[in-house]
């Protein structure tokens, strides 16, 4: 099944609620069981609140992915916001600069099952996570 | 997005729905403790059922709603929290700790009837 791409503008509030909706929807498309769609769109849910919390603006990318034996589903966050000084830092539980929880990033790695983060002081964030269909 | 909030005798139930953006989630918090200091409510039972995602924000208003709430002197149940959106919150390290929580809303009041011994 081919399943294309959706960006999601991330400008607002309404926005994280948007996106996460859409990679719900996308999931079961691709054939995740309820209780995986669920992770995906939380993990959505927190990485839009990341872009709206620290940059005020961005965009999601969700995507339907193909390994040799399994599909997936992408989902790239991309920023252009202030960037995280120290990814290792931001990667640790309890750790925030918004005065948030502090439990976005970890608590997203756990909730997929690949997280890739490449961010630049004053350039941006990009965080791209993939979760296998079981 | 308005959130129906009912009066049941000493109790109120707030009906939260799946679609709740921040500014909702922070505007029912107020409207929520408003609610109760003006009806002199005795708890408070914040219905989930609808809600599928479960994020920090979200989690994070619950426990903010219950706190403010039982420094007024009243106390708050969560119901309904689904079995998968559980997981999820599980997953992201969030709790809410210190905050009653029951099955479904006829436990949930059950919960409260028990507790203060009244007749709704």
């Amino acid at each position: 099944m081919t399943v294309g791409e959706i960006r999601v503008e991330i400008n607002s509030d309404q926005d994280i609620v948007v996106a996460r909706q859409r990679g719900r929807v996308m999931a079961s498309e691709l054939g995740f069981s309820s209780g995986d769609a669920t992770l995906i769109a939380t993990a959505i849910s927190e990485l839009a609140r990341n872009i709206v919390s620290y940059a005020s603006k961005g965009e999601i990318k969700l995507k339907g992915i193909n390994s040799s034996s399994r599909a997936g589903i992408l989902v790239v966050a991309t920023d252009r916001g202030p960037g995280i000084a120290d990814v290792r830092q931001a990667l640790r539980d309890g750790f925030s600069t918004s005065g948030s929880l502090g439990l976005g990033l970890p608590g997203v790695r756990r909730l997929m099952d690949e997280f890739e983060i490449a961010s630049q002081p004053g350039q941006g964030t990009v965080v791209a996570v993939k979760k296998w269909r079981q | 997005m308005e959130v129906p909030i009912l009066k049941q005798g000493a109790f109120l139930i707030a009906t939260f729905q799946a679609a709740l953006s921040d500014a909702d989630l922070n505007q029912l918090r107020m409207g929520l403790v408003q609610q109760v200091v003006r009806f002199r409510s005795r708890a408070v039972i914040v219905d989930v059922t609808a809600m599928d995602v479960m994020d920090s924000f979200a989690s994070r208003t619950l426990r903010e709603i219950a706190h403010m709430i039982r420094l007024r002197g009243a106390e708050t149940v969560i119901v309904g929290i689904q079995p998968e959106v559980a997981f999820a919150m599980v997953q992201l390290g969030l709790t809410l700790e210190g905050v009653a929580t029951a099955l479904d809303l006829e436990e949930g009041l059950a919960y409260l009837n028990e507790k203060f011994k009244v007749t709704n």
